[in-house]
């Protein structure tokens, strides 16, 4: 059985959120029967790139009422473009506003989810995922029937569908009427550049290890950063002391990550820290305490201040990549 | 203006790497339980819009009869009555079916304030069911409460790298993050208070609720593979060390 899926591309301010092609990949590769929607403002290439990428038939809702998420109308869009595809599952990237919108279609539905999938696959009538539960410790499948299917996939577990040339149909949706209840009042940006941690390919991240000179230990794990086009990590300890703003917190209470290369200076490695980053591929430390439990999982370890060895990492990665 | 804050009593996060496949299949935990960690920042926030716009903060739960511990804690820390709904049963819809029915039956909840999510289901789906379910706004990953009043709440919203400035008629649901303030201690007067609050005790028949079934299947529990990391330790002086390491990442194809 070929199950039809519609694949949320979701868009901000007219940029692409990246990890909306791994869900099309990850709906690619469970059927041949492919659809997308891409909803925001100006985001005609945004919809041009779905097709290339394989989706058979694209669903736009380009409105400039659209150009920032709001639950109320995007769920509505959502559902006229399932009612126009007749889609049986829908799929989104877990990001806040994927997952808000797919909880709430589910519960609109009466239908399950399965949010923050790290992988999925597709049985006859049925879908399911694994789930990591517990903070991770452990994993577990759930499945789902019915009608629509709905899943959120976790960021960087899917590998992203590729441009094949597609010429898939564009099909313009007009913007659904809704009144929302959501007035937004002001908006703030992060200075371009900065490399979201849930995206990112490589994460260097500083923790108590920086406490004598917090200010030029993170200098420090900044250069490197951005020797590496990485973003910047932190560790609880670091964040509560106040060395650097909660958004880069990587944990139990900050973000879950799974980059290609996680860079751990300073961190001793709680059970808390390890609960948001074991799931790299590569795990570096540095640490002055040759016990430190982050060694335990670390691939590839050096003993010493960060103060010293950061800097060192920096110089020789700018030898050797240049 | 009234606020309810819902939490889940969930494991201690130093204890989750204890738990075995078959106690998550069961659901019977021999570790020690408290107060979900992002509860605890609810609560917080409960407390501060109590403070700051006046009212009275509330706390419920949906558990076992041990959860009342949770609810304990939370009066401990200065809310000013707590409800714990009798029930192990329920996912996360009908947790949400449950705390929807007890929300209409108060009757005068302004806002709800929850945590981001649980520390052991890890869905961080009941915010926005509960929305659904009562046809509220719900505001998720709040970083700061701005102004409330009867009429509306505005709050900044930290949504990927964006912070978002956001007004919301009430009642409403919020959801927060840490960066809403570090959860009070108990003080002494509020831990004796809350041992002589009384905590009615609520079922899904008093609620009028059928609980529904689940609506997904979980099967096959199971610890995740170990990282089969042997760390390998590189020697030397700073530079040598990083120079050795920079190689070794090169050849791993992860620069």
């Amino acid at each position: 059985m070929n199950m039809k899926y519609l694949v949320y591309i979701e868009t901000d301010n007219g940029q692409v959120v990246a990890s909306s092609w791994e869900a099309l990949g990850a709906a690619l590769s469970l059927s041949d029967d492919v659809e997308a929607l891409v909803i925001g403002s100006e985001i005609g290439d945004i919809a041009q790139c779905a097709a290339k990428r394989g989706a058979k038939k694209v669903y736009v809702v380009d409105d400039a009422s659209r150009a920032i998420f709001d639950l109320e109308q995007q769920l509505a869009d959502v559902k006229n473009a399932l009612d126009s595809s007749g889609a049986g599952a829908f799929l989104a990237s877990h990001t806040l506003n994927g997952s808000n919108l797919a909880v709430a279609l589910a519960t609109d539905n009466g239908a399950g989810v399965i949010v923050d999938a790290l992988a999925l696959s597709a049985d006859g009538d049925s879908l399911t995922g694994v789930r990591g539960i517990y903070s991770g410790n452990v994993l577990v499948d759930v499945s789902i029937a019915g009608s629509p299917q709905i899943a959120t996939l976790r960021p960087r577990a899917f590998a992203a569908a590729e441009d094949v040339g597609g010429d898939g149909e564009i099909v313009g949706m007009a913007a659904a009427d809704v009144a929302s209840p959501y007035q937004v009042l002001s908006i703030e940006r992060a200075e371009s550049g900065e490399v979201s941690l849930t995206e990112a390919n490589i994460i260097v991240s500083g923790g108590r290890g920086v406490a004598k000179d917090p200010e030029q230990g993170f200098a420090y794990i900044r250069e490197l950063a951005g020797a590496l086009g990485a973003a910047v990590g932190a560790s609880r300890a670091a964040v509560d002391a106040g060395f650097i703003p909660y958004e880069h917190q990587v944990g139990q209470t900050g973000k879950v990550v799974r980059p290609d290369l996680y860079i751990a200076a300073g961190i001793s490695g709680a059970v808390q820290h390890l609960a948001g980053m074991s799931a790299s591929k590569i795990i570096v430390a540095v640490n002055k305490d040759e016990e430190a439990p982050i060694f335990s999982v670390a691939n590839y370890g050096i003993v010493g201040d960060l103060f010293d060895v950061i800097p060192a990492i920096t110089a020789a990665v700018k030898e050797k990549l240049s | 203006m009234r606020y309810l804050v819902c939490i889940k009593q969930t494991p201690d996060t130093a204890e989750l790497p204890k738990i075995s496949a078959e106690e998550a299949a069961s659901g019977k935990l021999s570790v020690n339980l408290v107060v979900n960690p992002w509860d605890e920042l609810a609560i917080e926030a409960g407390l501060k819009l109590m403070e700051d716009y006046g009212g009275t903060t509330g706390v419920i739960t949906v558990g076992d009869n041990g959860a009342i511990d949770a609810l304990r804690s939370a009066l401990a820390m200065g809310c000013k009555d707590a409800t714990l709904i009798e029930n192990s049963d329920a996912d996360a819809w009908g947790v949400a079916e449950l705390l929807a029915a007890a929300i209409k039956q108060d009757g005068d909840v302004d806002v709800v304030v929850m945590g981001q999510m649980t520390v052991d289901g890890n869905s961080g789906a009941v915010p926005v069911a509960l929305g659904r379910k009562l046809g509220w706004p719900v505001l998720t990953s709040v970083s700061k409460v701005i102004a409330a009043d009867e009429a509306s709440i505005t709050v900044e919203r930290a949504v990927g790298q964006a912070r978002i400035t956001v007004q919301v008629p009430t009642p409403a649901i919020i959801s927060v993050n840490k960066e809403i303030g570090d959860p009070r201690y108990p003080t002494f007067i509020n831990i004796r208070k809350a041992a002589r609050v009384n905590v009615p005790v609520l079922s899904a028949a008093d609620l009028g609720v059928d609980v529904p079934g689940p609506v997904a299947t979980m099967a096959n529990f199971r610890k995740p593979p170990a990282r089969d990391a042997q760390v390998t330790l590189f020697d030397g002086s700073a530079q040598e060390a990083a120079a050795a390491l920079v190689d070794a990442l090169l050849a791993e194809k992860v620069l």
